[in-house]
């Protein structure tokens, strides 16, 4: 599903940071992987490079097949729409649109009706059991709501991989746990979830623990099911 | 792609709903823009119309010649020679060019008239038929009518005054059908004119014929008058009269170089300049105009620049979740062009409005005075043709895409991790 070979990212200045030191990973289909390590690790970098956000300098990266290198913004952002769900630390909902229209907007950018979208986004709500909440603004929803909602949103467009930046940064730990099972039980209907946290107990529930450290993969722990 | 929808223009709404004052100033500027706009090019035709009116009923091609003396000998003529028309050049003229539309000779004269007691000294003159045309004269059908033909062609003894000559001999009554005096030879009134714009002194109308019989002047004439069709340049009149004068140096014998011996003067020359610099005037207002409007837009590209800023979160945010650059370029051209379009079309129902309101009021001024000699105007009809409006909406249109482009490129560059991070 995911293949880094050697990729290698510095960013430019006038004291060049060389971030990721030829990291070498595959993940498979279906795997539930968390990537952990200190702030300055290099963590999120890789997270953007895997979000088709960030371009990387050397190296080969192969998203379901597909070699992921120099795309055109608009080519970047088809991919992004059908291959990847986002889900954010800061939920980043839009805020002057209501739930069922932050559920319903990657389907806006797929070019599916408004009527058509708007159901499926039901749907979709229903599943993360806040259909009763569908016309709630996120300033009225609560932490765990949001990220509910999020989750919903990077689900619509049946994404092949779900990347979750500090998913539960923003949480108290009851939140956590919660959406810890959701993101599980997504992960159990076989999309890749690949989860960016510092918190070991986020880590523990998932089945591979990659650790960086300074820009390369420091250990990486398949669980032995 | 399906870029207009429903939720495109709602967003619009809710982006305009979140900062209800900045989108009024900068929807202001763009109304102020385009009011200026409408006022000006108004009121540059209020101006063009007021002045146009002064022209009044006069034929615009209205072409008048008259002899003067020779300054050159010329065939056993000697220089100082007067020249004077007859019929006949009017008849060569007529045969010669076949532009030449209604033609006059005309004879002045300023002879004592007289009704009863009341006399006064007018202005007359003899005309044919045709010089009703040219003159613009205006008899309503009430006060009888101009000279015809069978007054030419029995030389009759009838005359067209001025309302003005009615009222300084007839008083109240109607002069119709009376008889007057003209240097103690009778002439029945057929008809009063009210054409008005220039009656100060009062003026009258013998037929051309009576008056050659009369003053023992043979087949001559004083003056040709004659309206010409199709001359709409400058260059196209003065090369017509070039054409005139040669003929009728021809057929009066004056030296082709001798270019005094015969005066002329073309209204239309005189109209074709007035109008170019009416042009010069509208293009002067229409740049005024279009500068007022570009401030305007300058704002709304401002404020464009900085909801983009504001919002670099959200296009951030839809970046992730799959919107292309297209899709952010077109939300925002679009968010400028319906902020633009929209006030721009507010200011310009302000501007019309006005320009009605004015109309309304310098009508009601005018119709006061009904009947009374009609005043030289400098201002009238201020108004703005389709055509301008057209061509605002269009200025509004191309506006609001300047002025969301810049940001709009701005948006698309937007790197959606460096956005997200935003607080």
């Amino acid at each position: 599903m995911i293949n880094f070979e050697n990729i290698n990212k510095t960013y430019p200045g006038a004291q060049p940071l060389h971030v990721l030191k030829g990291i070498d990973m595959t993940i498979a289909e279906g795997e539930f992987v968390s990537i952990m390590g200190a702030s300055g690790s290099g963590k999120s970098t890789m997270l953007n490079i895997l979000g088709i956000l960030d371009d990387y300098d050397t190296g080969d990266y192969y998203l379901n097949g597909t070699k992921i290198k120099n795309l055109t913004e608009t080519k970047s952002a088809e991919y992004r729409n059908h291959m990847i769900g986002f889900i954010f630390q800061s939920f980043n909902l839009i805020p002057f649109k209501n739930a069922l229209e932050n559920v319903a907007l990657p389907l806006y950018y797929q070019g599916v009706t408004r009527k058509k979208r708007q159901a499926i986004a039901m749907e979709y709500l229903d599943m993360m059991g806040l259909k009763d909440w569908w016309h709630h603004f996120p300033n009225e929803l609560s932490g765990g709501q949001k990220q509910r909602i999020a989750i919903a949103r990077a689900l619509i467009g049946k994404p092949k991989v779900i990347l979750a930046d500090e998913p539960t940064g923003a949480l108290d730990s009851i939140t956590t746990e919660e959406v810890m099972n959701v993101l599980s039980e997504v992960n159990a209907s076989g999309i890749t979830m690949i989860i960016v946290t510092h918190e070991k107990s986020v880590a523990d529930k998932t089945r591979r623990i990659i650790h960086l450290k300074d820009g390369i993969i420091e250990f990486d722990n398949k669980l032995q099911l | 792609m399906r870029w207009f929808e429903f939720d495109t223009l709602q967003e619009i709404l809710a982006t305009m709903r979140e900062s209800k004052l900045r989108t009024f100033l900068t929807g202001f500027a763009v109304s102020w823009g385009i009011f200026m706009l409408i006022v000006l090019l108004g009121s540059g035709n209020g101006l063009k119309n007021g002045v146009t009116s002064n022209f009044g009923n006069e034929a615009t091609n209205k072409v008048e010649m008259w002899g003067r003396k020779t300054t050159m000998p010329y065939k056993g003529f000697k220089t100082h020679r007067s020249i004077r028309f007859t019929n006949r050049e009017m008849i060569i003229l007529k045969g010669q060019f076949p532009t030449i539309d209604k033609i006059s000779g005309r004879i002045f004269r300023n002879p004592l008239v007289s009704y009863k007691e009341d006399f006064g000294n007018y202005s007359m003159e003899g005309v044919m038929p045709d010089y009703k045309m040219i003159n613009g004269n205006k008899i309503e059908s009430k006060n009888g009518r101009f000279l015809n033909q069978i007054d030419m062609d029995q030389e009759r003894k009838v005359i067209v005054i001025s309302k003005k000559v009615e009222e300084a001999l007839f008083k109240d009554q109607s002069a119709l059908g009376k008889w007057v005096k003209v240097d103690n030879i009778s002439f029945q009134v057929v008809g009063i004119d009210t054409k008005s714009s220039r009656d100060e002194n009062g003026y009258c109308f013998i037929p051309h014929s009576t008056a050659q019989k009369i003053f023992n002047m043979a087949d001559k004439t004083d003056n040709i008058s004659f309206t010409v069709n199709g001359l709409l340049t400058k260059e196209a009149n003065e090369d017509f009269g070039k054409q005139v004068l040669k003929t009728m140096s021809r057929a009066l014998l004056i030296h082709p170089d001798d270019e005094q011996a015969i005066g002329m003067w073309n209204q239309a020359e005189n109209y074709v300049q007035t109008m170019n610099i009416f042009s010069t005037i509208d293009l002067f207002v229409f740049f005024i105009g279009i500068c007022t409007l570009i401030a305007g837009i300058v704002g709304v590209g401002n404020i464009m620049v900085i909801t983009v800023k504001e919002r670099t979160k959200e296009f951030g945010i839809k970046k992730a979740l799959g919107a292309t650059p297209g899709n952010i370029l077109l939300s925002i051209l679009l968010e400028s062009v319906v902020i633009t379009t929209a006030f721009g079309y507010l200011g310009m129902l302000f501007g019309i409005s006005l320009l009605e309101l004015v109309n309304m009021a310098l009508n009601m001024n005018s119709g006061g005075g009904e009947g009374g000699a009609q005043k030289m105007t400098v201002f009238k009809d201020p108004s703005v043709d389709l055509g301008t409006v057209l061509i605002a909406t269009l200025i509004l249109i191309v506006a609001g895409l300047v002025a969301g482009y810049i940001p709009a490129r701005k948006a698309v560059k937007i790197k959606p991790i460096e956005a997200m991070r935003a607080e």
